[in-house]
């Protein structure tokens, strides 16, 4: 059966995106499935660091499209997780040394040999963006529970609509618990409400994560981390189990406050 | 009215609450591309065309965008005064 291509994008820049990629590949891979990821962000090259094999780049994504290596040449195999590979961008070019079409043609071949082919995109809605999402058989919309974070994500996900590679899906990344219970970080239901589009994850803000990405070993493998949690939740849905939305507070009246401030945990 | 709830409950007043209220109002303008202005505007034109067939309460209409999933309505509420009276 062939693989699935499934683009990671954002309006705004810096939502998660690329931490996002990584350990969905991490979490897919883990799982027995074969996973490459490919770093479509060129000339600001990322996902080689958050998975932690940047020492081991020789060929790039150009290099495979301008026909300098084979495929096989350009896909870093990670050691760690069997399974996992990486394609990483170039970092010496810009994003014309890529067209959509080269794009198309790449997650062919790829396809026939990976069980899912993940697109870490670039922000915004340039030519990156088209690149990304041209070969996409599903789009991940990444947005932070922010104004302007949702608002770019709308825009996102109308062009995704116009493109007919909608109907995009929704993570919302970093939502802090305590926030949203004060009133103070827009809900989950909110924001799933303002887009109109459907929710496969939520993530929340966590330490770890910059641990992690420090260390450049992805979050997944982290059993205590609440976020590693989400990630792999999300990895399950997307191979078709139905895991409930992690819980992560709503922001309730005045009644479950009153309950927490008797039961000691209202500090 | 449920405005009247949320300021009981000091709903209002909480961040949270301005956000997803301005993000409303401007996922509709920038789905849409229509101001404000634009709006005002074409309810003017509107109540033009229609007062010439019939007799309307200028004041009392209504236009707005409502928002349905991912699509947007152009609602407009024209009360109407009952037959337009001759002569
Ligand atoms: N759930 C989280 N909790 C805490 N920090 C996070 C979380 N998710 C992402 N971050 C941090 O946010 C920063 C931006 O993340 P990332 O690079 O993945 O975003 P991006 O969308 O790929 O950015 P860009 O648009 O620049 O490509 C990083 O420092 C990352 O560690
Ligand atoms: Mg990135």
């Amino acid at each position: 059966m062939a693989g699935k291509v499934v683009t990671i994008t954002s309006g705004k820049g810096g939502v998660g995106k690329t931490t996002i990629t990584a350990n969905l590949g991490a979490a897919l891979a883990s799982r027995g499935q074969r996973v490459v990821c490919i770093d479509a962000d060129i000339g600001l090259r990322n996902l080689d660091v958050v998975l932690g094999l940047e020492n081991r780049i020789v060929y790039d994504l150009v290099d495979v499209v301008e026909g300098r290596c084979r495929l096989r040449q350009a896909m870093i195999r990670d050691k760690r997780i069997e399974g996992l590979a990486l394609i990483p961008a170039a970092q010496t070019r810009d994003k014309t040394a890529v067209s959509p079409s080269d794009m198309v043609r790449l997650c062919e071949e790829l396809r026939q040999e990976q069980d899912w082919v993940l697109i870490d995109s670039p922000a915004g809605i340039e030519r990156g963006f088209r690149n990304a999402i041209a070969p996409a058989d599903m789009v991940l919309v990444v947005t932070n529970p922010e104004v302007s974070a949702v608002r770019d994500a709308d825009r996102i996900i109308g062009i995704v609509e116009a493109e007919e590679k909608g109907p995009a899906q929704l993570i919302i990344n970093r939502i802090d618990p305590e926030k949203v219970q004060r009133g103070d970080m827009i809900t989950t239901e909110d924001i799933v409400e303002l887009l109109a589009i459907h929710l496969i994850g939520i993530i929340p803000e966590d330490d770890n994560v910059i641990v992690s990405t420090n260390r450049g070993t992805p979050i997944v493998l982290d059993g205590r981390s609440k976020a590693g949690k989400a990630l792999r939740n999300i990895a399950g849905r997307l191979l078709g189990e139905e895991i409930p939305l992690m819980d992560l507070g709503r922001q309730d009246g005045f009644f479950s406050q009153l309950g927490r401030l008797f039961s000691g945990g209202g500090r | 009215m449920g405005g009247f709830m949320d300021r009981l409950t000091g709903k209002s007043r909480k961040s949270a609450y301005q956000a997803k209220e301005r993000l409303q109002l401007v996922l509709i303008h920038d789905r849409t591309n229509l101001s404000q202005s634009v709006l005002e505007t074409m309810k003017d034109e509107i109540i033009e065309v229609i007062s010439r067939h019939i007799d309307i309460a200028p004041d009392e209409v209504r236009i707005e965008i409502n928002k349905d999933g991912r699509q947007q309505r152009l609602i407009a509420d024209i009360p109407i005064r009952g037959p337009k009276r001759r002569g």
